[in-house]
């Protein structure tokens, strides 16, 4: 028997796509729960929802612009970055967000997101880090924590996964947070920080995979990773990110928190002003 | 809007400049690229220019980071551009099948060199001629001009933006390493006489119900770009009218059509070739770009001696002129295909030509000779 539906309208639905639900992501993902802090955002930001464009690459991750009723680009795979940097270039004034996962980001993507940073692009970087390849069918990547189990891992993967803010911090980015999907409120207020940031703001998401990194490494449901994560996060804004990389297995906390947030001239910036000395040199 | 432009005029200048100053006549304002011999005067000549005229540009890391930027800023309104030569061309090839299946207008600029891998980096080459056609996974249909002059470098750059422009999709220009470092004589006219087209955008306003991205009602939708209200979804996946995706024989039925069937059901349209000599020759060279000019001085020897040949020059490489070909054949006792590579053009031709169909199979490195040419000529009509 169908269930009573309890409700036909959603508060966000004048920023969802509500003639493409329902979604591909499966019981106990978190990639929901990161569209939804990304509505508010757009919402709390005081920049219209036109002047808002989402950018992704491939991925269960990257399925998420296609929900947004706003501009949206699914580009091809772990080529997000370089996309979003051609249309921020021409039109600045645009206030776009790229959000795809792991293994498109800093996997397949890892060349793009190394310079993408380094040329400190007006760029907002949500990195939804499930620890796997999800819409492949399990696979490990280059955030899988060390031992864990993947269907092209059978054995353990023996591959050391990055550090993900300690590498973003390194290229001198202006803004660099993390939070889990546990964080809903701080990860609205992350998002909101990094659209006012001026260059590259970079947030990585910690999000439950259960059905492709879970059930073979002791979260068989989205609620037990949820209930790790609110467990064992510890908020920590100053922390040494040489400390802060990622083990499920060890006991290690899961250090969270906004680490880096200070002003720096984007590409944006310099570009003008290269602009205005060549014009200044040619009069 | 002409100022900062290359003023109307005769001009002594290399190749890859005269393209690179093309597009900026063509109202080119981006351009990603990433340095490579020997396409590398475009992306340096463009660096320099882009900053004066208030266009971008941007070196990026890589070839495949270099065509995505230029669809991102193309999908902004920028008519944007990229230059490069057989490795970056091959790194392209996913990003060009994106621009392909969101149609994304945009200008590649191939100059070829030897090959294959890293081959002769500075010596000519034409071996990229069937990847420009089916490089990328999937159908679609390409759209290629081959320039064989500086003339044709800013000519043909200009003509690969408007048709660009007109279809919605990426349009190569396949230059070589020997066009592109050539220095010639360049007739740059008036500025007001020189044909431009700029992509439609929609004509309702973003608040209408309903609006589709790739209405089907058009041959070549108008394109909504970031940032105009329309709210678009624009996806590489198989995607409806709506721009969104759907997995099924029907839908891909529709959007891989209509992909092909724009540039196919005007293919006439963009089709440009050169005749020469051709009346009443009945062997006749088929062949394209840097291999056409020791062809003319091989068919203009071939005719001191007797023999009627002539030369029929694809300035559109694809879609393939396969109507002139065939045309061209039935007055052909042989057709004669020089090219510097192994047998590429030579198989269209095959699939067009009415007659014998002999190749000139020539390795990277060096143009053949109009003596090498003539052998071949003088081999087959005996």
């Amino acid at each position: 028997m169908p269930k009573e539906v309890l409700a036909t309208e959603h508060p966000d639905d004048d920023l969802i796509r509500t003639d493409r639900m329902p979604h591909i992501w499966c019981p106990g993902c978190g990639i929901g729960i990161v569209m939804k802090c990304y509505i508010k955002a757009i919402k709390r930001s005081g920049i219209p929802p036109e002047r808002h464009v989402v950018v992704s690459g491939i991925g269960c991750s990257s399925r998420l612009p296609g929900y947004v009723n706003i501009d949206s680009y699914h580009t091809t795979h772990g080529r997000a970055l370089p996309f979003a940097i051609g249309m921020n270039l021409v039109k600045p004034e645009l206030e776009i967000t790229v959000i795809a996962g792991d293994g498109d980001l800093v996997t397949i993507g890892g060349n793009h997101f190394i310079h993408t940073i380094r040329r400190n692009h007006d760029i907002n970087v949500v990195l939804i880090n499930n620890f796997i390849y999800g819409m492949t069918g399990g696979q490990h990547g280059a955030t899988t924590p060390a031992g864990s189990k993947a269907t092209s891992a059978p054995y353990g993967t023996i591959d050391n996964p990055f550090n993900l803010p300690l590498l973003v911090a390194s290229l001198g980015a202006p803004f660099v947070a993390r939070w889990t999907t546990f964080h809903v409120n701080q990860l609205i207020d992350a998002m909101l920080k990094a659209m006012k940031v001026n260059g590259l703001a970079f947030i990585e998401v910690l999000s439950p995979c259960p059905t492709h990194y879970g059930r073979d490494n002791n979260f068989p449901t989205g609620l037990e990773m949820m209930r790790y994560f609110k467990k064992m996060s510890v908020i920590n804004h100053e922390a040494d990110l040489r400390t802060v990389d990622i083990d499920l297995r060890s006991g290690k906390p899961i250090i969270v928190g906004n680490f880096v947030h200070k002003e720096k001239p984007s590409y944006n910036d310099m570009w003008r002003k290269l602009v205005e000395s060549v014009r200044e040199e040619r009069k | 809007m002409t100022e900062g432009l290359l003023p109307p005029g005769k001009y002594f200048m290399q190749g890859n400049i005269a393209c690179a100053e093309a597009a900026l006549i063509a109202g080119c304002r981006f351009f990603a690229g990433y340095p490579i011999t020997p396409s590398s005067e475009i992306l340096e000549w463009m660096s320099y220019r882009l900053p004066q005229v208030g266009g971008h540009f941007i070196q990026m890391e890589d070839e495949i980071a270099s065509i995505m930027a230029v669809l991102g800023a193309s999908n902004a309104g920028a008519k944007s551009m990229t230059a490069t030569s057989g490795p970056g061309f091959s790194l392209m090839q996913e990003g060009i099948g994106f621009g392909m299946m969101t149609e994304t207008p945009c200008v590649i600029v191939n100059v070829q060199r030897g090959g294959p891998s890293t081959g002769i980096p500075t010596l000519v080459g034409q071996g990229d001629m069937m990847q420009a056609k089916w490089g990328s996974h999937g159908d679609y249909e390409a759209i290629v001009y081959v320039p064989n002059s500086v003339q044709e470098m800013f000519d043909l750059t200009i003509k690969a933006f408007n048709t660009s422009e007109e279809y919605r999709q990426p349009v190569i220009l396949m230059s070589d390493q020997v066009i592109s470092h050539m220095y010639g004589s360049l007739v740059v006219p008036p500025h007001e006489e020189i044909k431009i087209v700029n992509r439609k955008l929609p004509n309702v306003p973003p608040s209408i119900p309903d609006f589709k991205p790739f209405d089907s009602r058009y041959e070549v939708p108008p394109m909504a770009l970031a940032g105009m209200g329309y709210r678009v979804h624009v996806t590489g996946l198989t995607h409806d009218e709506r721009g969104y995706p759907y997995y099924t024989h029907e839908v891909s039925t529709w959007c891989v059509k209509h992909l092909v069937s724009k540039v196919r059901n005007n293919a006439k349209k963009i089709w440009e070739v050169e005749r020469f000599m051709l009346d009443d020759a009945d062997t006749i060279i088929i062949t394209y770009g840097i291999t056409s000019r020791p062809a003319y001085q091989a068919v203009k020897m071939a005719r001191s001696e007797g023999i009627k040949a002539g030369m029929l020059r694809l300035i559109t490489a694809w879609p393939f002129p396969d109507e002139i070909v065939r045309e061209v054949s039935e007055q052909a006792k042989v057709i004669i295909v020089p090219e510097i590579n192994m047998g590429q053009m030579i198989h269209p031709v095959k699939e067009a030509a009415e007659c014998l169909v002999v190749g000139l199979s020539w390795a990277p490195g060096a143009v053949p000779t109009p003596d090498v040419i003539l052998d071949t000529i003088r081999a087959v009509s005996r």
